[in-house]
């Protein structure tokens, strides 16, 4: 962590979450800081999207406190909320567009919808939402689609419609809901490629949610060069992207594993093995 | 055997926090109107192909069925009347419930619930926009005034169904039927006639989308949200013209 203490961004305190009788988070406990980059590892059904919706205040947690940028969320109500939400993009596991709409809609949805704008600032006037719309859909190479529906799109580019979405009105916070499941590796690299981007270019604090070990591993050793418009790799103890990402693995509902890369590396616990397993 | 009534009970709680979260944000602002309008397109016209073929048939049906019982006491003549006054007060309202609970029912808890099962209700509460205020209410609104209004137009086409039939059987002319027919109403008949479907619009688009919100289990359990959607909407419009009924009644 850096000298000076940056604001906590995301902070779950002892959070437990039960379904009838199956406990989906026992008593899980962190603090991600600005600027931060977390990467939560887990397999399916390991409580790990259901984290991401605690801290969007979609899901109430059974017993712990949720803290998003210093304010107690837990139980606030829904219209409460709004304001906290405009501040968190969310990118949801298939991208999570709304089918009755174009792709152009849909990225206006948050400009145009919002009952509050971030910052409690007023709305973004309606002749600038256009112009809005196209530079988030050119961040993600989408210009083309703009009157196409979300079923004319293949996976991937339904899932950098959702990035676009997610970050139209540039939320300090982007919450990744396994952007690269059921994706080939190479659309998969060009999601994670634009999440770094995104990251990188508008200084977000991320946390990413994903069952793929090289995820993390891009995350954490690359950065965006606006110069070149390409990823490279960072130098090690560098810039310092490594040292601000840090990797969380969850297993059955438990926090296993919290630490930055070298201590993922050196980790011996049999869980966090099996997702260094697949490292190539 | 309390567990048994459990579910039940806290569905049926669900369900009264749904209707007072969706009528309280009919007076709340932001206000879709475009979403509105859009539903009364889609449950409105879109329904009227079908409100007018079963509406037409089963004033003609009524006119046959009749005209047989009615020639045993002679009195062919009243078969305007009696159309009439099934039409406008039971069939019309209950027929065009059934048929718009079977289309635009059914269609609110598919939508919804493929919605659901896709993440698009909680994306678009991350969003920051309220799934109830922007689904549930205008397809309420939709409903509660597009139901009346298709119950009118079933009950016209009835009458000139009726009509038809039973100037070409019975040989009835267009005064007699019209005359009989006009002078049986009352405006009672009309009250309880136009109260009806009010009422079942609003059953149908609260049950369908309170089916389509809760759906669970991917695409099988859109298909279940859809079916009971349809079958519980249907047994409530009956329920509610049991009651409604009993009130007109006891009014005369």
């Amino acid at each position: 962590m850096p000298d000076s203490t940056p604001q906590s961004v995301l902070r779950f305190e002892h959070v437990s979450i039960t379904f009838g009788d199956t406990v989906a988070l026992n008593d899980v406990s962190f603090d991600l800081k600005a600027g931060g980059t977390r990467i939560i590892y887990g397999a399916a059904g390991s409580g790990k999207s259901v984290m991401l919706k605690i801290a969007l205040g979609l899901l109430k947690p059974s017993s712990g406190r949720v803290f998003v940028f210093g304010q107690d969320t837990t139980d606030l109500k829904e219209k409460d909320l709004f304001p906290i939400r405009s501040k968190m993009g969310v990118l949801f596991q298939e991208g999570g567009l709304f089918d009755s709409m174009t792709i152009e809609d849909n990225v206006a949805y948050p400009l145009e919808n919002a009952i509050t704008a971030p910052d409690g600032k007023a709305r973004i006037p309606a002749d600038q939402i256009s112009g809005r719309v196209r530079e988030a859909l050119r961040f993600v190479e989408l210009e083309q689609t703009l009157v196409k529906f979300p079923s004319e799109l293949s996976g991937g580019m339904r899932r950098r419609a959702g990035i676009a979405r997610a970050t139209v009105n540039e939320p300090p916070l982007m919450l990744y809901d396994s952007p690269t499941a059921g994706l080939d590796p190479i659309t998969a690299n060009m999601i994670m490629a634009l999440i770094i981007k995104a990251r990188d270019t508008k200084n977000t604090t991320s946390a990413i949610v994903t069952h793929r070990y090289q995820d993390g591993q891009l995350l954490a050793n690359f950065r965006y060069n606006p110069e070149s418009g390409r990823l490279e790799r960072t130098e090690k103890n560098g810039d310092g992207v490594c040292a601000r990402t840090t990797f969380m693995v969850f297993g059955e509902g438990r926090l296993v594993f919290e630490g930055t890369q070298d201590e993922l590396d050196r980790s011996a616990d049999p869980y966090v093995s099996k997702f260094k397993a697949v490292k190539q | 055997m309390l567990d048994f009534f459990k579910g039940p009970i806290l569905a049926l709680q669900d369900f009264f926090f749904l209707t007072g979260r969706a009528l309280r944000n009919i007076f709340r602002s932001p206000h879709y109107t475009d979403d509105i309008l859009l539903q009364m397109d889609i449950i409105g016209v879109g329904s009227l192909p079908i409100v007018i073929l079963t509406g037409g048939f089963s004033g003609a049906v009524m006119a046959l069925q009749m005209s047989r019982a009615l020639a045993t006491y002679g009195a062919t003549g009243q078969v305007g009347q009696i159309v009439a006054i099934t039409l406008v007060r039971e069939l019309g309202p209950v027929l065009s419930a059934l048929l718009v609970a079977g289309r635009s029912g059914s269609g609110m808890a598919s939508e919804l619930g493929s919605m659901k099962v896709t993440e698009q209700i909680d994306a678009m509460r991350a969003l920051g926009t309220d799934p109830i205020q922007k689904l549930v209410t205008p397809r309420l609104l939709a409903t509660a005034i597009m139901l009346p209004l298709l119950t009118i137009i079933s009950d016209l086409v009835g009458l000139a169904g009726g009509f038809l039939v039973s100037s070409i059987t019975l040989n009835t002319t267009a005064s007699q039927y019209w005359n009989t027919a006009y002078r049986a109403l009352v405006w009672n008949d009309l009250a309880q006639g136009l109260l009806k479907p009010f009422v079942f619009g609003i059953v149908i688009a609260l049950v369908g989308c309170f089916y389509g919100l809760r759906t669970s289990g991917g695409t099988q359990g859109v298909g279940l949200a859809t079916t009971k959607a349809v079958v519980v909407a249907s047994v409530w419009i009956f329920v509610f013209t049991f009651f409604i009924t009993q009130i007109f009644v006891n009014q005369q």
